[in-house]
C-alpha cells in the first residue's frame, strides 16, 4: 500500500540537520545503491542504506526507528566506493546521535553476562559503549 | 630632427593637477627646439589634428603625446601618426593620468615635478624610437592534423577537397582509430568498417593528403597561425611499398613467423605474428614488424621472414625518420583512451578471465557468428555502465556519453546473434540523448534485455566455474541481487588519449577539468582553442559519439579554412632581432628562448624568426655583447629612459624605479588610478613587455643613476604568456643583488614580485612599504653609484 | 631504531600475544618500541560528526606525549607514533587528519589542554608497525628470516581498520598488498580470496554476537575455500571475533572446520626464530600450534 506523503518545511528540516551533523550533502546522492550492495550488513537491515539516504533527503523521520543506522558499524566499504564521495557513515553516526542526544541508549549495560564481560576485548566494550550510548 | 610634444589637459583631469605651463617650461629650458602645445583633449578630433597639421606643416619626426595610459588611446594616435604619414612607432606617450594626477591629487606640486620626469622619460625615449615596418605574415595552405582517427579523416578530407595542403600523423601504423575497432555503430546498426574503410582509402589517394602512419608528433612549436613540428617517423622495416609494387601481401612471411601476439585490432581476443598486416581494412594495408617482440630483435636468433619473402623486402636494418613540418594550422585529432579498468580493482578486470571491457565485447560480438568464435560468451551477459565515469572514487565525475548506448548496441547485437542468450544491464542513469537513441533503447527492451537500475558494489569469482558474482542493489526494488554471469562486460569510460600530452605541452592547450582539451568557448568557439591556429576535434575535445565528432571534425576543417581565408596577418613589430654586425655566432641565446625563434642563419649569426617570437625580451641577457635586442625596447632606449626619469632627483630625495609589465603590473597601476588609490610618490614606472626583458646592466645602471630602490612587476607564471619569464628575471635579480652584497649595498632594495590583474592592494602595500624601507637607509654613496656603472661602454 | 609507541587497552589485557610477539619480532629487526610514558586510551572508534571536538581530546593528548619524548630525549628526533592495533591506529589516524587539516579545531583542542605543558603542533605523524616493516623493506626483513614459513598458507585479513576510509589507509582501499608481501617476506604462501577485507562484525560482538558468528563463518569458509590454513590479522577486535566466535561456532556445530588466527607478528615471530613462548601462542583460543607443529616451525 502506497503510503501518500507531503513535502513540507519541517521534511527539509531533518535534512538540513541531518546533512549539518554528519557534514555530507545528502542530497547528492544519485541512488546508485552501491553502498547497499556492498554493505556487509545489509541482509540484517530492515531498510537499504540507499534508501535510508532516499528517506533523509525526504525529510521522513521514520528512519529514526529503523535498525540499520544501529547496525551500521562504521565499516567505511561504502564510503570507499560510493562514486559520488559520500560517506554514509558519517550519516548514520549522525542518525545515531540524534538519538543518543535525547538520552536514549540502545544498549543496557546489565545485559552482558559476567561470562563475556571478562572474555570481550575492551575495545569492543568500549567501542560498542561509544556508539550506543549517549 | 625635430620633436613635437602635446601635453592633454584631459578636460581638467591632469591639469587640475599638474602644472602643464611648468611642464612646458621645463621642456623648453631643456631643449628650446621641442615643439610643446596644451591642448583640452588630444584624443578628439581636434587634438588629433593638430598633430596631423604640426607634422605636415613642421615636418615633426617623433611625437610625444603626454596624456593618458597608452593602453587607452595609443591606438588612436598611431592610427594619427599613420594618416599623418608618419611611421605610428615613433609616437611614444606619457602617461600623466592614471600614473600621476589621479594618483597624487592632494599634492599638486609634487605631482607637477613627477609629471617633468615622466615626460622626460618619453621624450628620451622618443628621440631614438625609430620606424618599424608592420610586416604581414603571409599565410599558406598546409595545415597539419594529428590523430588518423574519424575525427582527423573527415577534418583530413573536408580540408584536402578545399584545396588545403594537409598532413596527417597517426601514431598506429594504420588509420581508423577506435571506430575501426567496432563492430556496428548504434543506433543504425550499420558495420563500422563498412562505412568508414572508404574514408580511409580516400585520404590515401587524395592528392592532397601526406599520410604518416606509425609516427608520432615528438614536437610542435608556434604560438599563432605559424607553426613547425618534428615528426618521427617509426620503422615498419619493409621496404617502402608505397605503389604496392614491391610487396605482394603474399602473406608467406606472416605463415612462417613463429611469434603469436594479442592483436590490437581484435582486442587481443585474436593473436597475430610479429610480423604482420593490423587489420584487414587497414590503410595503408602494409606489413610491418613488431621489433618489441620480434625474435630478430629480440636475440637475433630468427630471420625466416626475410628468407621466405620472394621480394627481398624486409629490411631489419630500417631506421626512424624525422620529418619536419611547417604548417599555417593545427588540428588536434588525439582521440580517446578507455578507461582502464584496472584502476576500479573491485571489478576484477585482468584478474577475473570473464570480465572483459565493452572494447573487447566489439570484438567479440562481431566474430560472435562464426561457425567457431573465438570468444564464446556463455549463457548469461551482464553489462556494467559507468565504470570509470561518473565515478570520484577514479576522480572521473563527468558522462562519457556513449557508453550507454553501446551497451545497448552490443546486447542488441548479441541477443539478435544469439537470442537464447540472457542479458541484464546494470545502470545508474540510462541517456539515450540523439537522434534515434530512445527509439533503439526501445527496442533493446522489446528484445527482452533488462535493465537493472543500481551499480554494482564489487564482483568475485567462482574459482571453478570461472563465472563472475555480480551484487548489487535493484534500487527500484531495493533487493540485493547476488548472481553469477558467464560473461560480464565494462562499458568503459573515456579519458583523453595518453599520447595527447605531447601535443598539449608543446602547443600549451588547456584543459578542462575533465581532463579533455579546452574550447575557446563553450557556446561560441567550440572548436577553437586559446591558441590562434590550433583547432579540435572529436574526442580529444570530450565524449562524444560519431555523428557528434564527425559533425565537429567538418566544423574544425570549416574554421581552419575561414581562418586561412585572411590570407595574411600582421605581425606585431616589437620583438627580439639581432645587430647583425655585432653578433659573433656564440649561440648562447638559442637555449633561452623557449618558443625557439631564434636560429642561427648561413652567416653563422642568430636570426629571429618573425612568427615564432613573442617579443617578451627574455633572451636579451643571454647575450653577453648586447647583440641581441629587442624592437621599442632597445637597450638604447631603455638606458635613455632610466637616465633621464632620475635625471632631475633632488638631493633629498628618493626614487623607486618600477619596472612594470605590459600585461599585468602596468595595468594594475593603471587600474589604481582610475580608482584614485593613493601610493607613495617616489615611484616612476617604466613600462617593459616583461620583467625578464630589464637585465642586469640595465638595472645596476638604474641604481647607478639615482635609484634607491628598483621593483619589478610581472605576471604569475601560470598565468603569464611567457611562463619562462619569471625564471629569467630571478635570474637578473640574483646576479645584481650578489653585486649589491659585494658593495654592502641592502639587497632589499631590489624586489621582484607577482601580480594578477586585480592585485591593486597587494601592489601599494607592497610600494609603500619598499618607500618606508629605502627612507630608513643611507643612500648609496656616488662612489658606489660609479661602482654599480656596467663595465660595458654604453653607446650614446 | 628507537620509535614512540602506543600499545592501547586490550594490547594489555586480552592481546596480550599480539604485544608480546611484535615487541620481541621487532628487537629481532633492530626496532625498540618506546612506550609512551603516560598514555590514555584512544576511544577505540573515530566519531564522526561534525560537531563531535571533545571526542578528539584523547588522541591528541597522546600526540603531546610524543612531543615530550622528543623533549625528554626518550627519542631522537621522532615525530612518528607507532601504533599495532588497527583500531589504535585508524581513530588516531582520523583525529590526527582532523587537526592537521582544521587549524581552528586544533586551536580549540590546544585551548581546552591549557593545563597540559604545550600546544599540540600538528606534526605527528601515525603508522602503523607493517608500514614500517614496508618502509624498511620486505626484502630486507626476508633476509633476516632463520625459519622460513615454508608450504604454510596463509590468508591475509586486513579487516577494515588498516585500509578505510582511503585518507588513513596504510595500502589501497580495493587491492591491498601489504600483507601479501609481508607473508611473502616469510616464505609462506600467499591465498587468494575473497574476504580479506569485509567486516568481521566489530563492536557488535558486545550486544549482537549472531550476527558476528555469520560474518565470521562466512570469512572462514571462504578462506577455507581458498586453502588457507592460517589467518594473519593485526586487529584485536578482529582477532577476538575469528578467534573466540569462531571456537563458539566450532562448539555448536561440531563438523565446523577451523582454522587458526595469529597476529602477523606470531608468524613473524616464528619465522625471525623467537620461541613459542615468546609469542604468547597459547592465548590463542584455536589451536594455533597444532599448524605450526604439523609444518615442523615448532616442535
Amino acid at each position: 500500500m502506497a503510503q501518500i506523503i507531503k513535502l513540507k518545511d519541517k521534511n527539509t528540516d531533518f535534512l538540513e540537520k541531518i546533512t549539518e551533523l554528519s557534514g555530507e550533502q545528502i542530497t547528492l546522492c544519485e541512488q546508485c545503491g552501491t553502498c547497499s550492495a556492498g554493505c556487509p550488513f545489509v541482509s540484517e537491515m530492515d531498510i537499504n542504506p540507499s534508501q535510508i539516504m532516499r528517506l533523509v533527503m525526504l525529510g521522513q523521520e521514520s528512519v529514526m526507528d529503523s535498525k540499520t543506522m544501529w547496525l551500521c558499524a562504521s565499516c567505511f566499504t561504502c564510503t570507499v566506493r560510493c562514486p559520488r564521495k559520500l560517506d554514509l557513515s558519517k550519516v548514520s553516526e549522525a542518525l545515531r546521535q540524534v538519538k543518543l542526544r535525547g538520552a536514549i541508549d540502545e544498549i543496557d549495560i546489565k545485559e552482558i553476562s559476567d561470562e563475556e564481560a571478562l572474555k570481550l576485548p575492551t575495545i569492543a566494550v568500549v567501542g560498542s559503549f561509544r556508539k550506543f550510548t549517549g | 630632427m625635430k620633436t613635437g610634444i602635446y601635453l592633454c589637459q584631459c578636460g581638467g583631469n591632469i591639469s587640475n593637477t599638474v602644472d602643464l605651463n611648468s611642464v612646458t617650461e621645463h621642456i623648453k629650458k631643456n631643449d628650446e627646439n621641442i615643439l610643446v602645445k596644451i591642448n583640452s583633449h588630444m584624443c578628439s578630433g581636434a587634438g588629433q589634428k593638430l598633430i596631423i597639421d604640426d607634422i605636415k606643416k613642421n615636418g615633426l619626426e617623433k611625437v610625444v603625446v603626454a596624456s593618458c595610459s597608452p593602453h587607452f588611446h595609443e591606438k588612436t594616435f598611431r592610427s594619427t601618426l599613420k594618416k599623418a604619414g608618419l611611421n605610428p612607432y615613433v609616437l611614444e606617450i606619457a602617461n600623466l593620468r592614471e600614473h600621476c594626477s589621479w594618483i597624487h591629487k592632494d599634492i599638486p606640486e609634487i605631482a607637477t615635478e613627477k609629471a617633468k620626469d615622466i615626460v622626460d622619460a618619453a621624450l628620451a625615449k622618443a628621440e631614438l624610437n625609430y620606424p618599424l615596418e608592420e610586416k604581414k605574415m603571409q599565410l599558406g595552405n598546409e595545415i597539419l592534423v594529428i590523430g588518423g582517427g574519424i575525427a582527423g579523416i573527415q577534418t583530413s578530407l573536408d580540408l584536402a577537397d578545399s584545396g588545403k595542403k594537409v598532413t596527417l600523423v597517426e601514431k598506429l601504423p594504420t588509420i581508423g582509430g577506435n571506430m575501426a575497432i567496432l563492430t556496428k555503430t548504434f543506433p543504425t546498426e550499420d558495420c563500422a568498417a563498412c562505412i568508414l574503410s572508404p574514408k580511409m582509402a580516400a585520404i590515401l589517394d587524395h592528392p592532397n593528403i601526406t599520410l604518416y602512419t606509425n609516427s608520432e608528433i615528438e614536437d610542435i612549436v608556434g604560438h599563432r597561425l605559424h607553426f613547425e613540428a618534428r615528426v618521427k617517423k617509426h620503422p615498419r622495416y619493409i621496404k617502402d611499398t608505397v605503389n604496392m609494387d614491391l610487396c605482394l601481401s603474399c602473406n608467406k612471411c606472416t605463415e612462417v613467423c613463429p611469434v603469436t601476439q594479442p592483436n590490437y585490432w581484435e582486442q587481443g581476443i585474436i593473436n597475430r605474428e610479429a610480423i604482420y598486416i593490423p587489420a584487414p581494412h587497414a590503410i595503408p594495408f602494409k606489413y610491418l614488424i613488431d621489433a618489441e617482440n620480434c625474435l630478430h630483435f629480440r636475440d637475433n636468433s630468427c630471420k625466416k621472414c626475410a628468407e621466405v619473402c620472394p621480394q627481398n623486402v624486409i629490411d631489419f636494418e630500417q631506421k626512424e625518420e624525422i620529418i619536419n613540418v611547417a604548417v599555417d594550422s593545427v588540428v588536434v585529432a588525439t582521440g580517446y583512451d578507455i578507461f582502464d579498468a584496472r584502476e576500479k580493482s573491485v571489478f576484477g578486470y585482468g584478474k577475473y578471465e570473464n570480465v572483459v571491457t565493452a572494447m573487447e565485447m566489439e570484438r567479440i560480438v562481431d566474430h560472435i557468428v562464426e561457425a567457431e568464435p573465438p570468444r564464446k560468451v556463455g549463457k548469461r551477459v551482464a553489462f556494467v555502465q559507468c565504470v570509470g565515469s561518473r565515478d570520484e572514487q577514479v576522480g572521473n565525475e563527468y558522462c562519457s556519453r556513449v557508453c550507454c548506448m553501446y551497451s545497448v548496441k552490443l546486447a542488441s547485437l548479441l541477443k539478435q546473434a544469439k537470442p537464447e542468450t540472457d542479458i541484464y544491464i546494470f545502470y545508474t542513469d540510462l541517456r539515450a540523448f540523439g537522434k534515434g537513441y530512445e527509439e533503439y533503447y526501445k527496442r533493446s527492451q522489446k528484445m527482452g534485455i533488462k535493465f537493472i537500475r543500481g551499480k554494482p558494489s564489487h564482483f568475485t569469482e567462482d574459482k571453478e566455474t570461472k563465472q563472475v558474482i555480480i551484487t548489487v542493489e535493484d534500487t527500484l526494488s531495493r533487493n540485493i541481487i547476488e548472481t553469477e554471469f558467464d560473461l560480464v562486460v565494462l562499458a568503459n569510460g573515456l579519458v583523453l588519449s595518453k599520447s595527447s600530452d605531447i601535443v598539449a605541452d608543446s602547443l600549451k592547450l588547456a584543459k578542462s577539468d575533465d581532463g579533455f582539451f579546452k574550447e575557446a568557448h563553450p557556446k561560441y568557439k567550440p572548436v577553437d582553442t586559446l591558441v590562434e591556429g590550433v583547432f579540435l576535434a572529436g574526442t580529444a575535445q570530450g565524449p562524444k559519439d560519431i555523428p557528434d565528432t564527425v559533425a565537429q571534425a567538418s566544423a574544425a576543417a570549416a574554421r581552419v579554412i575561414a581562418t586561412l581565408a585572411q590570407k595574411e596577418v600582421p605581425l606585431d613589430p616589437i620583438l627580439a632581432f639581432v645587430h647583425q654586425e655585432i653578433c659573433d655566432g656564440c649561440e648562447k641565446c638559442l637555449e633561452m628562448c623557449p618558443p625557439k625563434a631564434i636560429s642561427m642563419n648561413a652567416d653563422g649569426k642568430a636570426a629571429v624568426n618573425e612568427a615564432l617570437c613573442l617579443g617578451c625580451g627574455s633572451c636579451i641577457e643571454s647575450c653577453p655583447i648586447e647583440a641581441l635586442d629587442l624592437n621599442y625596447y632597445t637597450n638604447k632606449q631603455l638606458y635613455a629612459e632610466i637616465e633621464a626619469v632620475l635625471k632631475f632627483k633632488k638631493e633629498n630625495e628618493k626614487r623607486i624605479l618600477v619596472f612594470a609589465d605590459d600585461n599585468t603590473t602596468y595595468r594594475l597601476i593603471d587600474a589604481c588610478g582610475v580608482r584614485k588609490m593613493k601610493y607613495t610618490d617616489c615611484i616612476r614606472v617604466l613600462r617593459i613587455p616583461s620583467g625578464s626583458r630589464v637585465t642586469p646592466n640595465l638595472l645596476q645602471f638604474a641604481f647607478a643613476k639615482g635609484a634607491d630602490a628598483v621593483f619589478i612587476g610581472d605576471s604569475p607564471e601560470k598565468s603569464s604568456r611567457f611562463e619562462w619569464a619569471n625564471n629569467v628575471t630571478n635570474k637578473n635579480l640574483e646576479v645584481v643583488k650578489k653585486k649589491l652584497k659585494e658593495l654592502n649595498i641592502e639587497s632589499e632594495r631590489l624586489v621582484f614580485s607577482q601580480f594578477t590583474a586585480a592585485d591593486m592592494m597587494k601592489f601599494i602595500t607592497e610600494i609603500d612599504q619598499l618607500a618606508d624601507k629605502i627612507d630608513k637607509m643611507d643612500p648609496i654613496t656616488d662612489e658606489l653609484k660609479k661602482q654599480l656603472l656596467p663595465n660595458k661602454e654604453i653607446k650614446e | 631504531m628507537k620509535i614512540p609507541y602506543f600499545p592501547g587497552c586490550t594490547l594489555k589485557t586480552t592481546a596480550q600475544n599480539f604485544e608480546m610477539s611484535a615487541i620481541e619480532s621487532a628487537k629481532k629487526i633492530g626496532i625498540e618500541f618506546i612506550e609512551l610514558p603516560r598514555w590514555n586510551c584512544c576511544g577505540v572508534v573515530a566519531s564522526l560528526t561534525s560537531d563531535d571536538l571533545m571526542r578528539h581530546l584523547a588522541p591528541v593528548r597522546n600526540f603531546l606525549r610524543v612531543q615530550e619524548m622528543n623533549k625528554q630525549g626518550l627519542v631522537e628526533n621522532e615525530n612518528r607514533l607507532l601504533t599495532l592495533c588497527s583500531m589504535c591506529y585508524n581513530t588516531l589516524s582520523l583525529s590526527n587528519l582532523r587537526m592537521k587539516n582544521d587549524a581552528d579545531d586544533l586551536q580549540k583542542i590546544n585551548d581546552f589542554m591549557h593545563k597540559e605543558e604545550e600546544n599540540y603542533d600538528g606534526n605527528i605523524e601515525v603508522v602503523h608497525f607493517l608500514s614500517i616493516l614496508e618502509e624498511m623493506g620486505f626484502d630486507k626483513l626476508a633476509q633476516k628470516i632463520t625459519k622460513p614459513l615454508k608450504d604454510l598458507k596463509v590468508a591475509s585479513y586486513y579487516g577494515c581498520m588498516l585500509l578505510r576510509p582511503k585518507e588513513v589507509g596504510i595500502d589501497d582501499a580495493e587491492a591491498p598488498t601489504i600483507l601479501e608481501n609481508f607473508v611473502k617476506s616469510l616464505k609462506a604462501e600467499t591465498v587468494d580470496w575473497d574476504a580479506g577485507s569485509r567486516c568481521c562484525g566489530s563492536y557488535h560482538t558486545v550486544n549482537n554476537v549472531e550476527i558476528v558468528y555469520t560474518l565470521v563463518k562466512g570469512i572462514i569458509l571462504d578462506a577455507r575455500k581458498n586453502g588457507a590454513e592460517a589467518i594473519i590479522t593485526s586487529c584485536p577486535l578482529c582477532a577476538f571475533n575469528l578467534d573466540v566466535r569462531q571456537s563458539e561456532i566450532k562448539k555448536d556445530n561440531p563438523d565446523f572446520q577451523t582454522i587458526p588466527i595469529f597476529y602477523f607478528t606470531q608468524l613473524m615471530g616464528i619465522a625471525l626464530g623467537l620461541n613459542k613462548e615468546a609469542l604468547g601462542l597459547e592465548f590463542n583460543k584455536i589451536d594455533a600450534e597444532d599448524i605450526l607443529k604439523k609444518k615442523k616451525l615448532i616442535k
